[in-house]
């Protein structure tokens, strides 16, 4: 057996079944990787080696009896740190939640624990989840295994850079504005967010409910396919969880891998190309539209004219619902608490300090933002508004998907800026997010998956939409594209990404 | 169109309780009034004629059956607070005393 932290999770899925190797090795494999990389990378906030390892332990001697096992049985994934994990600490990259130990488990991690994925750790994120770059997690910056210097994405760059850094084959992330999507883009990984209650959202740490969604985080369109079709499907501990059977996801993911795409009508959104995105970006996105078309694709233009307001609605529907839901962080019941530093210690200024030094500059940012919008005068003209763009959003999309199956873009308009470059200039770190936000706003499914390198030498997304429920769709049309892709390379584009073991 | 004054910042900043230093207030004082005046954009469109949307899919009310389930341990829960007596959380006093 060769190095396995390099093989897909379907490969090593298969290695696992037929005993080419245990799970404990493939675990301690990456446990490996990870101590080699970390100090480089630094996307975990926490590594969970002994409960990874038990896990492991237990798939082999459960396998070892006979048992018939998940196929995803004893293949490690990380867990983005906003999913909370027993006995496992839970930050969502805050300070305010220091050391805290969740009393329970997120859905999606009782069903990756009952499935045997051992969990390798929990990963780094900006702040609850609010930011493009990761930078404003409280823990530090995770680096782009693709160029040390740059960002992984955000806010799930923890997840995006385990995965491209072979740290992990599987990982999970959420995706309330692009959280999911762009990391992928940036990292060379793919990356879904499922239509909006395809997947539980009990046990996520919440930034904005209307939005929230998790999704997986993977190097390959059939691993993120098995990964949803494992955490995906109905809860009733969410009510906003879809109560229908997911379509087949990795049925579509083989069957798109065949290239045969014809009567595929993919639609070009005019709104989400030309200025401000990147000329690598662009050239990467047409060549990608070309192999569609040879596959028997139709390519048809598609306008969806409210996408320009899409950004404005975004960031007042998001800080709006983010200071409602951030205010459980009291320091009263659970995380840090924080006395005022003179004058009487009452509740009321133990919450005002304990805010005060527990958040970090961009949630106090968003959650006076939300405050201010939702406040007594203001709310009609900033909240309502951007409720009514919300509807125009999902009427944009009503009528695109009439003309066409899925809808394409590219899924960040420039690939991984430097460290630092944006962090003082929160309208330009907004603007990363101007492809993926629409999905959002309307609860539709979308995908990004790499497209090739730009001329800086990056990776560069590709995003496909699809309409609510028709998950489906994005793996069908995501794996013929990524089939015609490697066949162009040769290879997968993580192949071409630089080493990060010195001597290796 | 909007100008946030550092008074309309610090009285937000109140009632979202969150302390701030006076270089953050006066920092987020110059963010705000650029994410504001971009974001206020919105109103172009949101005609009266328009519905609003706060929910991505339709939803109606979802219930269960109205038995009882098991709570969390209570020393679970209590494991992670900030402090805690006799199985409760344990809060600063929560009225003035004047």
């Amino acid at each position: 057996m060769g190095d396995v932290t390099r093989l897909s999770a379907a490969d090593l899925a298969d290695a696992l079944s037929a005993r080419e190797v245990s799970s404990v090795e493939a675990t301690q494999a990456h446990l490996d990787r990870m101590a080699a990389v970390e100090p480089a990378v630094h996307a975990f906030l926490h590594v969970s080696t002994e409960d990874a390892l038990a896990t492991a332990r237990d798939v082999d001697a459960r396998r070892a009896a006979g048992e018939t096992l998940h196929r995803l049985a004893g293949v490690p994934i990380a867990v983005k740190d906003v999913v909370v994990t027993k006995d496992m600490p839970t930050t969502a990259g805050s300070k305010i939640l220091e050391g805290w130990i969740p009393p329970y488990d997120a859905t999606l991690v009782t069903r990756l624990r009952q499935a045997g994925l051992p969990i390798l750790g929990k990963t780094n994120m900006d702040e609850f989840a609010m930011g493009s770059s990761t930078e404003h997690s409280a823990y530090g910056n995770t680096h782009n295994p693709w160029d040390l210097d740059r960002i992984p994405g955000g806010s799930g760059g923890g997840s995006a850079a385990a995965v491209a850094a072979f740290e992990a084959p599987l990982a999970i992330g959420t995706d309330t504005g692009g959280s999911i999507r762009q990391p992928a883009a940036v990292t060379g990984t793919v990356g879904v967010k499922p239509t909006y209650g395809g997947v539980s959202r009990y046990g996520l740490i919440a930034l904005a409910s209307s939005l929230d969604q998790a999704g997986p985080v993977t190097r390959t369109v059939l691993d993120s396919a098995l990964l949803h079709e494992l955490i995906g499907g109905h809860d009733p501990r969410d009510s906003t969880s879809i109560d229908e059977p997911l379509p087949g996801l990795v049925d579509a993911a083989l069957r798109g891998a065949g290239g045969d795409l014809t009567g595929v009508r993919v639609g070009v959104v005019t709104e989400l190309d030309g200025e401000g995105y990147q000329p690598g970006v662009r050239a990467r996105f047409g060549e990608a539209l070309a192999l569609l078309e040879q596959a028997g694709a139709e390519i048809v233009q598609v306008s969806c004219p409210h996408f320009e307001y899409a950004l404005g609605a975004y960031y007042l529907i998001l800080p709006s619902e983010a200071s409602s839901n951030l205010a459980k962080f009291d320091g009263m019941r659970f995380g840090l608490r924080v006395e005022p530093a003179d004058g009487p210690v009452t509740a009321e200024r133990v919450m005002a300090a304990t805010r005060g030094a527990g958040f970090g500059p961009e949630v106090k940012r968003r959650i006076i933002l939300g405050t201010y919008a939702l406040s007594a005068g203001y709310y009609d003209a900033y909240y309502g508004s951007a409720q009514k763009v919300r509807t125009l959003i999902q009427r944009d999309f009503a009528a695109a998907f009439t003309h066409a199956d899925v809808l394409v873009s590219p899924t960040a308009p420039t690939t991984a800026f430097r460290l630092g470059e944006k962090l003082d200039d929160p309208l330009a770190m907004y603007l990363n997010d101007v492809a993926t936000i629409p999905a959002n706003l309307a609860g539709v499914p979308g995908m990004s998956l790499p497209s090739g390198l730009s001329d800086d030498g990056l990776p560069v997304g590709f995003q496909i939409l699809a309409p609510a429920k028709a998950d489906d769709r994005l793996y069908r049309v995501g794996a013929a594209l990524e089939a015609m892709l490697e066949h162009v390379w040769g290879g997968h584009i993580l192949d071409r990404a630089p080493e990060l073991e010195v001597g290796k | 169109m909007s100008t946030l004054s550092r008074d309309e910042v610090a009285r937000v900043a109140a009632l979202a309780r969150i302390d701030l230093t006076s270089d953050e207030l006066d920092r987020l004082v110059g963010e705000l009034d650029v994410i504001v005046e971009s974001v206020a954009r919105v109103s172009e469109v949101a005609t009266p004629d328009v519905p609003a949307t706060s929910h991505p899919l339709p939803l109606s009310n979802v219930f269960r059956a109205d038995v009882p389930e098991p709570s969390l341990p209570i020393a679970d829960v209590l494991r992670s607070a900030p402090a805690s007596e006799d199985g409760k959380f344990l809060v600063p006093q929560i009225l003035g005393e004047e």
